[in-house]
């Protein structure tokens, strides 16, 4: 079902202004080669010092806050590791009802982030009540593929085939056996006016989508793909290039759904194979060739439906350009 | 009895709030690096890419317009020299 | 001076938090806690009470959701019982800790298994270390009242603290008693508007809820300590205010019966009134009996305990949780605390009763006061009226 959405108030980042101003600070303690910090740090790039942070506990919570340093100078509140989207729930309620009073001039942007577990699997909850009461916030995914932050383990969103502190590979076991977690998807199935999946790889693409996301009124998700050297066992070097090559291999399409319409706004005409990204990554390196052999299918099949969703859900009248990576 | 604590709770901001923001940027993580970063002006294009994709945040431009880390803070990651379209920035031993 | 009306009880705590000028309600619905949102909503459609209501989808969200309004600078409220309050357990400390205000009212509920949505006070005694003010409320005047007070005593700069106000599910909040409603300008005059300390400002921003390093974290938990026992004056305080504008006077610590009884009663909630009963028809026996009625729970008023208490030889302590393995029950075992090593300590009996429902009379209050005078009442504690092969 396609709805109108309102993007007036969206201002196209082109390479020409390109938002440099940051909100978190260097001195900040992720990991070398963190792709997860240089994601939520884009995002905050484009949304700029109005904006309130609701933060998961994870990795982005404990290496900008340890007491009595913080890398924010956006006002933060961490609560716990389930319930960004409530608390940020809580705060857009609390601005809309203080604006009503006249108690505040103007309502802040929100912006909850949390990673993959945060998000997929104990956020799942909250993160569905909130989108379903219509707030009007971002909610932020940063997936990293795992629980990195207190040692490797797997999640709902690691993929399948990888190795993690609890889906070793065995003489039993591949490594994770199941297939990663749609969650963009999931919210998507809310019917929420924005839903984009982004990689700091493409970052005039990762800035315009953070722009939509706060420009509509109502709630917006974002899934930000981020590499993990320290858990991926990956040279740290990498980083945003692993970013890249997940998009080069189908592994992580980027796409946007617009009011229900999804539109593919990094097109992969000559896929690389998903060999090219998993070799840059001991995680994968146990993979039997059946095994990524399987993998690679199953990617291919995945962006076909992806297309067929963008087809199927183009407006009749006319088919939907992607905006060109600048 | 020995001192293990930052401040007197009765020093501590209510509910423990940290009040200055930003404030993490007094934390040297330069101190983590083992390799560093080197530019050759020649080859640079002056694209900012390095400073794009810089984790640290810690790449701004010079003067020159020169994209340069602030080594206070530049963990050494190698993001900028991998991402470099023209190859300018080479990751050498930290000290050499 | 406020309008006389026969109410239910969750409706009259509903009033108060109309009267408050609430700037956000979250909640969920649990049984028996549901009339006093569901009134909420109400004034909210109507437009009777200009607040934001958030429908959550669970009590965790409903307390998390709470303190995201309370950190923006909101005035706010919610309300839940039994398994919610179990189930926002993780946050409650985090409120708390962060030193947010905000008034919740419990509408104490027995905890399952088995399921029971029954009146006693396992809900709350679970929750004993969360840092936050707790206060029970006998009759549904002093549930209203008290929730008016709870916000001022929250909101107080030298309070800074979430704050409980405990109704027995059912038995007091679903029955219909006369109730004073005081008139909105009475109210406003006593509750000034919520001037918050801190909160999250794009002008002036902050950083909430950081790591706790060990250098740090035994000062955060000082800081918290101390400010849960420096709210005992304000309550104190506050209560007064109350009574010298409203003309109803609430103490830390009631007492009625025989002043000075060698056997005393201690009750907290509503039970009390029935044993109040039981205490006046002793009285009237001849008895030598009196009660204790212990309104502030936490921080505990220690002195004015002591004070209430002087003179008796033996308290008789209703319980209605149970801790299973402990050396008594919740309240027994802060009172044997508080008594230990002190000279003329009483004996301290401890009676385990009403529990998920279970109806304790006036007679079986006269009971345990004649079982407590021949001795038979002895050991840690009893559970009272167990059916038993035993028995």
């Amino acid at each position: 079902m396609l709805r109108d959405v309102d993007l007036s108030g969206y201002e196209k980042v082109t390479a020409k202004n390109i938002p440099w101003e940051k909100f978190i600070t260097s001195g900040h303690r992720a990991c070398q080669g963190c792709a997860e910090v240089l994601a939520m740090g884009m995002v905050m790039k484009a949304a700029g010092p109005e904006t309130i942070v609701c933060n998961a506990t994870g990795c982005m919570e404990i290496i900008t806050s340890p007491f009595p340093q913080s890398a924010w100078t956006v006002p933060w509140l961490h609560v716990a590791f389930e319930n960004a989207a409530a608390v940020a729930s809580g705060v857009e309620s609390a601005t809309r009802a203080l604006e009503r009073k006249g108690k505040l001039k103007k309502r802040p942007k929100i912006i909850a982030f949390a990673g993959d577990g945060g998000t997929a699997d104990i956020g799942l909850q909250a993160l569905s009540g909130a989108l379903e009461r219509g707030h009007d916030f971002v909610y932020v995914c940063l997936d990293n593929e795992a629980y990195m932050n207190t040692g490797i383990q797997r999640s709902s969103s690691t993929p399948y085939g990888a190795m993690t502190t609890t889906s070793p590979p065995g003489k039993k076991s591949i490594g994770q056996r199941t297939w990663k977690k749609n969650m963009a998807m999931i919210a998507a199935a809310h019917e929420i006016p924005y839903v984009a999946t982004a990689s700091p790889a493409y970052h005039l693409d990762l800035f315009n989508k953070v722009k939509k996301a706060l420009a509509v009124e109502g709630p917006a998700y974002l899934h930000i793909f981020a590499t993990c050297p320290t858990g991926w066992r990956s040279d740290p070097a990498k980083s945003v290039e692993l970013c890249r090559l997940a998009v080069q291999s189908k592994v992580f399409p980027l796409y946007e759904v617009v009011g229900g319409q999804y539109i593919i706004t990094q097109k992969v005409k000559k896929p690389k194979p998903v060999t090219d990204y998993f070799k840059l990554q001991r995680r994968f390196r146990h993979l039997t060739p059946d095994a990524v052999e399987y993998i690679q299918s199953r990617v291919d099949e995945e962006y076909a439906r992806l297309e067929a969703f963008e087809k199927a859900t183009a407006p009749l009248e006319e088919v939907a350009e992607p905006p060109t990576e600048g | 009895m020995s001192k293990q604590a930052i401040m007197a709770w009765e020093d501590l901001a209510l509910g423990t709030a940290i009040l200055s923001p930003g404030n993490a940027k007094e934390l040297r993580t330069g101190d983590w690096r083992s390799l560093k970063p080197k530019l050759d002006e020649e080859k640079c294009i002056k694209c900012s890419l390095c400073a794009m994709y810089c984790p640290e945040f810690c790449i701004s431009v010079d003067a020159e317009g020169f994209y340069r880390p602030d080594f206070y803070y530049c963990k050494g990651c190698g993001v900028c020299a991998n991402e470099c379209p023209k190859d300018a920035i080479t990751m050498g031993k930290e000290g050499e | 001076m406020g309008k006389r009306v026969g109410l239910e009880v969750s409706l009259a705590v509903a009033e108060a938090v109309k009267l408050a000028n609430v700037d956000v309600v979250s909640a969920y619905p649990i049984t028996p806690q549901t009339h006093i949102v569901e009134e909420l909503s109400v004034y909210v459609a109507s437009g009777e009470l200009d607040a934001e209501f958030i429908p959550v989808e669970s009590e965790h969200s409903a307390m998390s959701a709470a303190l995201g309004a309370a950190a923006a600078g909101a005035r706010v409220y919610t309300a839940t019982a039994s398994q919610g309050l179990a189930l926002m357990h993780e946050i409650l400390f985090i409120v708390s800790g962060m030193r947010m205000p905000m008034v919740m009212t419990v509408a104490n509920r027995a905890l399952s298994a088995p399921i029971s949505i029954w009146n006693d006070h396992g809900d709350i005694m679970a929750e004993r270390d969360i840092g936050w003010i707790q206060i029970f409320a006998e009759n549904g005047q002093e549930a209203l009242d008290l929730t008016l007070c709870a916000f001022k005593i929250a909101e107080d700069k030298r309070v800074l603290l979430p704050m409980i106000v405990n109704i027995d599910g059912f038995t007091l909040s679903h029955v219909i008693e006369p109730v004073i409603i005081p008139d909105h300008a009475e109210v406003d005059a006593f509750l000034p508007p919520y001037q918050p300390v801190l909160k999250l400002d794009t002008q002036n921003p902050v950083t909430f809820g950081p790591v706790g390093v060990p250098e740090v974290y035994t000062e955060a938990r000082k800081q918290l300590e101390q400010a849960v026992i420096g709210a005992k004056p304000v309550v104190d305080e506050v209560l007064a205010g109350f009574g010298a504008a409203f003309d109803r006077q609430y103490k830390l610590v009631e007492q009625n019966g025989k002043i000075g009884a060698k056997t005393l009663f201690v009750t907290m909630g509503s039970l009390g009134e029935t044993c109040m009963t039981a205490v006046d028809e002793l009285m009237a026996e001849g008895q030598d009996a009196g009660q204790t009625r212990i309104r502030l729970w936490r921080p505990f008023p220690e002195e004015e305990f002591l004070a209430a208490c002087a003179g008796a030889e033996k308290l008789v302590v209703i319980d209605r949780a149970l801790s299973p393995g402990a050396v008594c029950g919740p309240v027994a075992s802060e009172l044997k605390s508080l008594f230990y090593g002190r000279p003329g300590a009483p004996e301290i009996i401890n009676v385990i009763a009403g529990l998920g429902g279970r109806d304790v009379t006036v007679r079986e209050f006269k009971e345990m006061f004649a079982l407590a005078g021949s001795g038979k009442l002895s050991g840690n504690y009893m559970m009272w009226g167990v059916e038993s092969h035993a028995s």
